[in-house]
């Protein structure tokens, strides 16, 4: 029996709830966007429903930790097909057994979240890292990511906190939505870019003239604080995979 | 203008890149003034070197003009080098700029030595206090105490930064008295504990009233330079446990000494700077912070000096069989985290893990255990039955087969031989 629910977090927390109803026995979730229609299998189509999730999302509430909570939801954002079910067996499992069942390490869907969650975290450790902001003549700090998964409702209130005295937009550009703060709050917005911008480096005519000097100065301080005796190619690679360079402006030919 | 500006940047980053520590944890500043700049407990590295260490801080020296003339050092005074300072404002708006843009976690200033230790000092608080009070800047600030400066700049200083350090530069008083005769380890004890008392007192006064300004909330550090002078790692060891033991600090950081003078009494130009030396300091160092270590379990005078080829954690096991093999499902969360192979996080999912069922081997790997190291030294529910006791040297041998150190590019089994 395969489940196919929507993508969104309701429609998946709406799955647990419609099989508590049922009891169907084993079941698989898939999204809608990742389902193949098999000959002889039969699937069931879930109606993603507020009343419902919100039940079965309170029940979580009251069973795990504030830290499971987040690993949930972490494990969700990782978009990941696999994970999807994965979240809803341990679901299932974890209103099946007594409290504290998280906390089972020998559980494969236990270990499963653990894992998602800590590869959803690490990127959103990296973008709080790796972004960096181009000043454009307006005064708006502005940069375009493509993280791995889904992270910027995780380090929306990061930067809110940090920058608190300047705008900026935080935009990802795989998934065609940003964050953008006003000074007094986060809001979630989508840009239409013209064809011809680059969008992680949107026209240079359009930054402020001392942006061009500070980062000349943030690569030369990068070249001046390299100790050249102790290089070390593979260590800064594991560090700093290639595929975040293009954010990095120390990263760019001068 | 620009160019003034890189040249000074490009000399004054140069000089200071020698001074390893660049953490931005600890701190729990708030940015409550809406200003610019918020705390991250636990540090953010925002980039990395060529070399592969990490850039937090915008890490850079006030000025390189320095009246002392330290033999290790590459600001000293009889060194033939291009000298630049910074105005107290380019250091400021560098800063604010480099943070604005997310380049950077915070500053760490030091400086040479110009005129005296309390002119020196003046200035870098200077920095401190425009950057929190006119910029209302709550980024990180890691600042140098200058040896000699008087208590009260210091204490101010204190009110100000996120964390101060100190370096002890060598890890033996007769090293730096043979290096740089002008300096003793008394000129560093001095200020370390002096702010470490005011901590103390500072938590005291937080039990009785409600408000007490912040003072150097990410508490204090240190630096040895390791290789330019013969102490063994024992010495060295020896030195950091007694300094986190009486002044509390939070971190100690060891130096590979890279070659920057011809002087006989140091390695000359050109040797490799030790970095694996360097390394196993370091892991020695987290078995005494993080794994319940007593230095003198890992060093003593029968091991005066870390092995090689296998990490001290490792070393210490194989000399140490009588303990082994540990009952995953029944020992200690202390004893499970003396288990090669199996580090803090493993071994608390062990701990937790093992209540809800005896674990099997499958469920170790899944949770993260180097398995292969660690099955000399444990057993679990399946764990193959086995007659022969191997001995700690056998272990070593199996472990040093299979294993891929970058550091051992050939297979040194024969070395068991002599």
């Amino acid at each position: 029996m395969t489940y196919i629910f929507d993508g969104s977090l309701p429609g998946l927390l709406t799955a647990v709830f419609e099989w508590f109803e049922r009891k169907p026995g084993k079941v698989v979730l898939q999204s809608l966007a990742v389902f193949q229609p098999e000959a002889f299998a039969e699937s069931f189509t879930i109606v993603t429903d507020a009343v419902k999730s919100d039940r079965v999302w309170a029940g979580l509430q009251k069973r795990m930790k504030k830290d499971w909570l987040r690993k949930f939801y972490c494990s969700y954002l990782s978009e990941l097909p696999e994970a999807f079910n994965h979240l809803f067996e341990f679901t299932l499992y974890i209103f099946q057994s007594q409290n504290g069942a998280e906390n089972n390490y020998g559980n494969e869907h236990v270990i499963a979240l653990a894992k998602f969650a800590k590869s959803v975290e690490r990127e959103k450790h990296r973008m709080e890292a790796f972004i960096r902001f181009q000043e454009t003549g307006d005064g708006m700090f502005y940069a375009g990511v493509d993280p791995d998964f889904n992270v910027l409702p995780l380090i929306s209130n990061h930067f809110k906190n940090r920058y608190a005295d300047q705008q900026w937009i935080i935009y990802d550009l795989k998934r065609k939505y940003g964050l953008h703060y006003n000074l007094n709050t986060v809001e979630e917005i989508t840009i239409s870019f013209d064809k011809n911008v680059n969008k992680a480096n949107p026209a240079a005519i359009l930054m402020d003239e001392k942006e061009e000097l500070y980062s000349v100065l943030w690569k030369d301080y990068f070249k001046s604080t390299n100790i050249v005796a102790r290089k070390n190619t593979k260590l800064h690679i594991q560090h700093v995979p290639k595929r975040y360079w293009k954010y990095l402006t120390e990263k760019q030919l001068s | 203008m620009s160019d003034r500006i890189r040249e000074k940047l490009s000399i004054l980053a140069d000089a200071a890149k020698y001074d390893v520590s660049c953490s931005s944890s600890g701190s729990n500043r708030k940015n409550d003034n809406k200003g610019l700049g918020d705390g991250h407990s636990s540090g953010i590295c925002h980039t990395y070197t060529e070399d592969g260490r990490c850039v937090s801080l915008l890490k850079i020296l006030l000025t390189n003009h320095c009246i002392y003339d330290c033999l290790f050092c590459v600001s000293r005074k009889s060194n033939d080098i291009k000298r630049a300072a910074f105005t107290v404002d380019e250091v400021v708006d560098l800063t604010m700029n480099f943070y604005r843009r997310n380049y950077i976690e915070g500053l760490f200033l030091s400086s040479g030595i110009f005129k005296n230790a309390d002119f020196t000092m003046e200035r870098l608080l200077l920095v401190c206090k425009k950057l929190r009070l006119e910029q209302r800047y709550n980024g990180y600030i890691h600042l140098k105490t200058i040896p000699g400066a008087s208590e009260e700049l210091i204490r101010e200083a204190g009110l100000y930064a996120d964390r101060m350090s100190i370096n002890l530069e060598m890890p033996t008083e007769a090293g730096l008295k043979l290096l740089a005769p002008e300096k003793n380890h008394e000129d560093v004890i001095k200020p370390l504990d002096f702010v470490n008392k005011q901590m103390i007192q500072l938590t005291e006064e937080k039990k009785l009233i409600k408000h007490t300004p912040k003072f150097v909330p990410a508490g204090q550090s240190t630096q040895m330079v390791i290789g330019a002078t013969p102490e063994s790692d024992k010495d060295i060891m020896y030195t950091a446990n007694a300094f986190y033991k009486n002044f509390a600090l939070k971190r100690v950081y060891y130096s590979g000494y890279v070659p920057i003078s011809n002087d006989n009494r140091m390695p000359i130009l050109g040797t490799q700077p030790p970095l694996l030396r360097e390394n196993r300091l370091y892991q020695t160092d987290w078995l005494m912070r993080f794994y319940g270590f007593k230095v003198q379990e890992i060093l003593n005078d029968a091991n005066p000096n870390l092995d090689v080829d296998i990490d001290p954690k490792l070393s210490w096991a194989i000399r140490n069989m009588q303990h082994f093999p540990i009952d995953i499902n029944t020992a200690d969360y202390k004893m499970i985290l003396r288990i090669p192979g199996i580090g803090v996080m493993s071994a608390q999912k062990i701990v937790q893990a093992r209540k809800f069922g005896k674990l099997r081997i499958d469920q170790l790997k899944k949770i993260g255990v180097a398995y292969n190291r660690a099955k000399h030294f444990i057993v679990c529910v399946d764990t193959p039955y086995q007659i022969k006791d191997y001995q700690g040297t056998q272990i070593k041998a199996f472990i040093m087969a299979d294993s891929q150190s970058k550091y051992l590019k050939t297979p040194s089994n024969q070395m068991l031989l002599f």
